[in-house]
């Protein structure tokens, strides 16, 4: 189908995108890659009086390195992530998930900033910011403000966001040099949604026992979902079998019981989201710094 | 309209835009929902960009867009504004021959009804621009995006393998 009527405009400063945002905010989307928005108003599924295209503004293009994080402005493309050296060699937790976004074609204009604002929980970044409790900067005209990843996503493609406020910085937390990092997700086919995917984050101790662990999952519930039950399992853990087939049992508990679809049953996906607990767990631990 | 020269740009349904499709100049003022694969279709009547899903799945639809192979159902003409737009049909050279893509095509026989063909292509082009000696496994993953309902693909990456030996053998030869 083809879209709704609506108003558009391009600003290339943001304060002119805030402003008009804030004119008709409840009846305002924001335009950015387009590649999950783009679908829904031509589907009609989303029919917004006015849209806001943000794409012309230069100051939101950056990737930068701040004290303990990566920030990611708004017009960013996920291929420009993918191909980035400072994401590559500051952040190769993020570089490895962007792989498994979409397709090519999908990166090339899919923005970062923009797959977290949509919050789609079957979405890979969503979950991984999960993971890092990372943070995002959203601003209006009246101010901005920074809001963690578990206040931030509220349920199923929705978030904290007001209206009027546009999510203008996404702030993955690094990595200690130590700790040790995975990806994995299931999908039947390469680029597809995924079923169940999992990303994680173990920090050893100076005599090798998981001193701290960070998991979350896409697929499985509303909205992404951190693990804590998981990563009690096996805190104090050399992450043997039995602490693995432990955080298995916990996971497979977080699985919500409507999570049943036509790509896969919510038996089949706490399967699944059990044996990817213990496959990412074991890659993480293998990759730790000794 | 409105456009840089205002200071501050206002809501409208209609938008003015200057792109090059296949090295040609066009200027058009544009309804604002009108998607860019509806612009070359309808406005140009460049019917070679298919258009399958309309959703960003199937993606028939792919174009280049400033050289990077993109869905051209999931953006609106009035975002090309400024741009460089490929087409399948900016492929073939002025006396018709073939690119060296759509001759492995037809050589290795990598299509049957031909509706996705035409996004395959310019995914191909992308990628063997990016990555000029793909594996096997590369291709299939590159080509994830593209679905063919005939061909089950085996020809497909034959062809996609041809066109990287020819288009190697060409450099080669430039150099």
């Amino acid at each position: 189908m083809k879209p709704p009527r609506f108003y558009y405009s391009a600003p290339s400063m943001l304060d002119e995108a805030l402003a008009l945002l804030d004119q008709n905010s409840e009846n305002t989307k924001v335009l950015a890659g387009g590649q999950s928005f783009v679908p829904l108003l031509n589907m009609r599924l989303a029919s917004p009086a006015y849209i806001v295209d943000i794409n012309h503004i230069a100051e939101l293009h950056y990737i930068e390195q701040e004290d303990g994080y990566l920030a990611i402005g708004a017009t960013v493309r996920q291929r420009q992530v993918e191909r980035s050296v400072l994401v590559q060699d500051k952040h190769p937790l993020l570089a490895e998930v962007i792989k498994h976004i979409g397709h090519m074609q999908i990166r090339n204009r899919g923005t970062v900033v923009g797959s977290i604002a949509h919050a789609d929980p079957a979405a890979e970044l969503p979950a991984l910011l999960t993971c890092l409790n990372g943070e995002v900067l959203v601003q209006s005209i009246h101010g901005e403000r920074v809001i963690k990843a578990e206040e931030f996503f509220t349920g199923y493609l929705s978030t904290a966001l007001e209206p009027g406020e546009m999510l203008t910085e996404v702030r993955f937390p690094l990595i200690a040099s130590k700790a040790g990092w995975a990806f994995l997700e299931f999908a039947r086919r390469s680029g597809d949604y995924a079923m169940v995917g999992a990303s994680a984050v173990v920090t050893p101790t100076a005599d090798d026992h998981c001193l701290s662990a960070h998991i979350a999952y896409l697929g499985i519930a509303g909205a992404p979902i951190r693990g804590l039950d998981v990563e009690s399992t096996i805190v104090g853990t050399t992450l043997d079998e039995t602490a693995l087939d432990a955080a298995a049992q916990a996971a497979s508990m977080l699985v919500s019981d409507d999570m049943s679809d036509v790509h896969a049953t919510v038996e089949f996906r706490r399967v699944l989201t059990g044996e990817l607990t213990k496959r990412v767990l074991k890659t993480a631990w293998e990759r730790r710094g000794l | 309209m409105q456009k840089q020269e205002e200071v501050t740009p206002l809501f409208s349904e209609e938008y003015d835009i200057a792109l090059t499709v296949n090295g040609h100049r066009y200027e058009r003022r544009v309804p604002v929902r009108l998607l860019l694969s509806d612009f070359l279709r309808h406005e140009l009547h460049h019917t070679g960009t298919h258009v399958g899903c309309e959703h960003g799945v199937c993606g028939c639809c792919t174009v280049l867009l400033n050289g990077e192979a993109v869905r051209s159902c999931l953006m609106f003409a009035a975002q090309a504004d400024g741009m460089v737009v490929t087409t399948i049909e900016g492929m073939a050279g002025t006396n018709s021959d073939l690119h060296p893509i759509q001759k492995a095509f037809q050589e290795k026989h990598g299509l049957q009804c031909g509706f996705c063909t035409p996004g395959i292509i310019m995914t191909v082009h992308a990628m063997l621009h990016e990555n000029p000696n793909p594996s096997d496994e590369e291709i299939r993953h590159e080509l994830s995006g593209n679905i063919c309902r005939c061909t089950g693909y085996q020809n497909i990456v034959e062809a996609v393998k041809l066109a990287a030996m020819r288009l190697g053998e060409q450099k080669m030869e430039v150099e």
